[in-house]
C-alpha cells in the first residue's frame, strides 16, 4: 500500500499527472538557497539555460559566474571560492561536470573538504537524441567513490528543489544528478526529504523494490501490477546514494528476503551496488540489480532507450519474479 | 597550386546551397539538433567532402592514403552527414534518420557505427589531441597523409585546444591543419562576451603555429587555404574561417539562439524557400 504518511501526489497513478524535468527544481531550489544565504554563488560553463541555473542569474545577476567552456578550470574556481567563504554551485551535464573535470573535483574539492555543490544536468539514457556522447551513466559510480561527497539522485523536480536547498545547508561537498525529460511528479512540498533517509513510499512484505531518480515511478508502477498478482512489493525512494540509508534497507530486506534495485546508470558502480555492497556484508540476500548492463547508451527517443535497456516496469516485473523465485528455492 | 576556374565555382556554390537545403530538410525531419553552426560551415565542408583538396574515397573509407577529417565540434554534424551522402558515402535518403532510434546518424558522430568518421565526438575540446596524435604518428612513419581538425570558436575556452596547440607548435606538426569555425558565437551567447578570444591569431602564433586568415563562406578561399596550409613548412597551419552562422537562412544569421535548435515547419519551409531563390534573386523552381 502506498504510504500515507508521505503526502505523495493524490494523482500518483492518473493519466494527467503533473510532468516536470527535474532540472527546473535544481533552478528553482538554487534561487531559494540564494535568498537563504548570500553567500550562495553560482557557476555555469556555457550551459546556463539548459541546467536552469538561468533563474539563478535572473535573480542575482552579480552572484552568478561564467566560466566558458571550461570545467575543469569551473572546479576548481569553485574550490577557490570555497577556501574564502562562498557556497558555489557549479553546473554543467554530468557528462562535462563532474564527468570531464573528475580529478579536479575529488582533489580540489574534496580532497580539501570544500563547500562545493556540484550539479549535473542531463543525466541517465532519457537524454535521448543527443546520443551517447552526452548521456552520463557513470556519474553516480565515479562520485560515489570520492571521500567527503555527498551523491543525491532526486525522483522528481519538488524532490531536486529540496535535494538544492538541503546541499546549500549542509558543509561540504555534495553532487545532485538531474534529468533532462519531463518526469512525473511523485511527491508534493509536504513529502519529507533529508539527505541520506531513504523513504518508504510503497509497503510490502515479499519483495523490496529499491530505486532512485525518476525510474522511481516506473517502480511503483510495477508494484501495482504486481500487487495485481498477488505479490506485495515494498518500493523505496533511495534518493541518496551517498551516505546510504543502511537501516532502511536492512529493516526492509530483512522483511521481504530478496531484493530489486533499479537505476538509470550502470548497473555496474551505482545505486544498486552501494545496495549490495551494505547487503553482502550484512544481510546476503537474493538481489538483482537493474541498470545499463556495461553499454553505451544512443540516440533515440527517451521511451525508445528506457525500453531498449530494459529499465521501465515490465523488466521490473519480471526481475521481482526472478528474485522471489530465487528466495523460494534458498529457503528450500 | 591547383586552381578552381569560375565555372567550378559556381558549380561548387551550387552544391553548398544544397548542402544547406538537406541540413533544414534533415533537422525539419528529425525536429532536434543543431541549426547555426552547421550552416555556416556549408561551404568549408563543400571544399572538404566535394573537391580534390582533400584526398579520400566514399568508396572506400578506409584507404590507407586518405587524408583524415577529425570533427571536434561534433554537434556540426549535420553538415558533415550531408557532405558525405552528397560525396556517396551513404544514401541521401538515410539523412531522413539523424537523430533516431537505431541510426547511424547519431545524434554527435560515432566512429563504429558511420564508415568514414575518424572519430567519435561531442564533448568539445578533445579533436584537436587526437588529430595531433594522428598527425604525430603519419610523421613518424614518414607518411604523407595530411589531417585536418575543424573547431568551433566557443570551443576554444576548453584548456585541452591550448594543451594540443602547444604541443602541435612543440612537434612541428606541418601535416596538421586546424580550421577554426570563428562565428562569434556558442550557446549562452557572443564569443567575445562569454570568453574574449581575441587576439585569436596571436594565440596561435605564439603557440608555434601559422595563422591564416580568410572568409569561410568564400569557396575560393578555403579551397586555396587548405592547398596553401599543405605547403607549409615546419609548422601546423591554423585556419582561422570567418563564417555568418545561419549562413543563407535570413533569420537564423548571426543569433546564436539557432545555435542548437531545429526550425519547426514553417521555419523550414521558409528558410527552404530561400535557399531554392538565394534570397528572392532568382525565381525558384
Ligand atoms: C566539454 C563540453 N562542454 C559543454 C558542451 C556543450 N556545448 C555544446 S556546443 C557548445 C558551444 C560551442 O560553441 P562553438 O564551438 O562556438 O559552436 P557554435 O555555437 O558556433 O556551433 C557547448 C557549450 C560540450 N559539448 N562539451
Ligand atoms: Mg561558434
Amino acid at each position: 500500500m502506498i504510504n500515507p504518511n508521505l503526502k505523495l501526489n493524490p494523482k500518483l497513478f492518473k493519466e494527467d499527472i503533473e510532468q516536470v524535468p527535474t532540472r527546473f527544481g535544481y533552478g528553482e531550489g538554487l534561487v531559494i538557497a540564494g535568498k537563504e544565504n548570500p553567500n550562495v554563488v553560482a557557476l555555469c560553463a556555457d550551459l546556463t539555460d539548459s541546467t536552469r541555473t538561468s533563474v539563478f542569474k535572473k535573480e542575482f545577476p552579480d552572484r552568478f559566474v561564467e566560466v566558458g567552456i571550461g570545467e575543469q578550470n569551473m572546479a576548481s574556481l569553485a574550490s577557490g571560492m570555497a577556501a574564502v567563504g562562498k557556497v558555489p554551485f557549479i553546473s554543467s551535464y554530468a557528462m562535462f561536470s563532474p564527468g570531464r573535470n573528475w580529478e579536479q573535483i575529488r582533489t580540489t574539492i574534496c580532497y580539501n573538504n570544500q563547500n562545493v555543490k556540484i550539479a549535473g544536468a542531463h543525466s541517465g539514457v532519457s537524454v535521448g537524441p543527443d546520443g551517447a556522447t552526452h548521456q552520463a551513466i557513470e556519474d553516480m559510480a565515479i562520485t560515489r567513490v570520492v571521500p567527503n561527497m555527498i551523491v543525491i539522485a532526486p525522483c522528481d523536480a519538488i524532490e531536486a528543489k529540496k535535494a538544492t536547498i538541503a546541499a546549500a545547508r549542509h558543509k561540504g561537498p555534495v553532487y545532485i544528478r538531474f534529468t533532462r525529460e519531463k518526469t512525473p511528479v511523485m511527491t508534493t512540498e509536504e513529502t519529507p526529504f533529508e539527505i541520506g533517509k531513504a523513504e518508504i513510499y510503497r509497503e510490502g512484505k515479499d519483495v523490496s523494490i529499491i530505486a532512485c531518480g525518476p525510474l522511481l515511478y516506473e517502480a511503483l508502477k510495477a508494484a501495482e501490477e504486481l500487487a495485481k498478482e498477488g505479490i506485495e512489493a515494498e518500493v523505496i525512494n533511495n534518493h541518496t546514494v551517498k551516505p546510504m540509508d543502511k537501516e532502511t534497507i536492512l529493516q526492509s530486506v530483512k522483511k521481504t528476503g530478496c531484493v530489486v534495485t533499479i537505476e538509470e546508470h550502470q548497473a555496474a558502480g551505482g545505486m544498486g551496488s552501494a545496495v549490495s555492497e551494505i547487503l553482502s556484508q550484512n544481510h546476503p540476500a537474493p538481489m538483482e540489480i537493474i541498470g545499463v548492463k556495461d553499454r553505451f547508451g544512443e540516440s533515440g527517443e527517451p521511451h525508445q532507450l528506457l525500453e531498449k535497456f530494459g529499465l521501465t516496469a515490465p523488466f521490473i516485473k519480471e526481475a521481482v519474479l526472478k528474485v522471489i523465485k530465487r528466495k523460494i528455492k534458498l529457503k528450500g | 597550386m591547383a586552381h578552381l576556374s569560375d565555372e567550378q565555382i559556381k558549380k561548387l556554390e551550387a552544391t553548398a546551397n544544397t548542402i544547406r537545403q538537406d541540413i533544414i530538410a534533415m533537422l525539419l525531419e528529425a525536429k532536434t539538433g543543431h541549426s547555426a553552426g552547421p550552416l555556416g560551415m556549408a561551404d568549408v565542408f563543400t571544399v572538404l567532402y566535394h573537391t580534390d583538396a582533400i584526398k579520400h574515397d566514399p568508396k572506400n573509407p578506409d584507404w590507407e592514403e586518405r587524408d583524415r577529417i577529425v570533427l571536434s565540434n561534433g554537434h556540426i554534424c549535420p553538415v558533415l552527414y550531408v557532405a558525405m551522402a552528397r560525396a556517396g558515402y551513404f544514401s541521401v535518403e538515410e539523412l531522413k534518420t539523424l537523430r533516431k532510434f537505431g541510426t547511424k546518424l547519431q545524434g554527435h558522430p560515432h566512429r563504429l557505427v558511420l564508415p568514414g568518421l575518424e572519430t567519435s565526438s561531442g564533448p568539445l575540446g578533445s579533436g584537436l589531441s587526437q588529430a595531433a596524435g594522428m598527425a604525430y604518428a603519419l610523421k613518424a612513419d614518414k607518411k604523407k597523409n595530411q589531417v585536418v581538425c575543424l573547431m568551433g570558436d566557443g570551443e576554444l575556452d576548453c584548456g585541452q585546444i591550448w594543451e594540443a596547440a602547444m604541443w602541435a607548435g612543440k612537434n612541428k606538426l606541418d601535416n596538421l591543419t586546424a580550421i577554426i569555425d570563428r562565428n562569434n558565437i556558442q550557446i549562452d551567447g557572443f564569443t567575445e562576451e562569454i570568453m574574449p578570444l581575441e587576439p585569436l591569431d596571436e594565440k596561435f602564433h605564439a603557440f608555434g603555429w601559422h595563422v591564416l586568415e580568410i572568409n569561410g563562406n568564400d569557396i575560393r578561399a578555403v579551397y586555396d587555404a587548405v592547398f596553401q596550409a599543405r605547403a607549409i613548412f615546419e609548422k601546423p597551419v591554423c585556419i582561422i574561417a570567418y563564417t555568418i552562422p545561419g549562413k543563407g537562412v535570413d533569420f537564423m544569421e548571426q543569433d546564436f539562439n539557432w545555435h542548437g535548435k531545429p526550425p519547426n515547419k514553417e521555419e523550414g519551409e521558409k528558410a527552404l524557400q530561400e535557399l531554392r531563390t538565394l534570397g528572392g534573386k532568382i525565381s525558384g523552381e
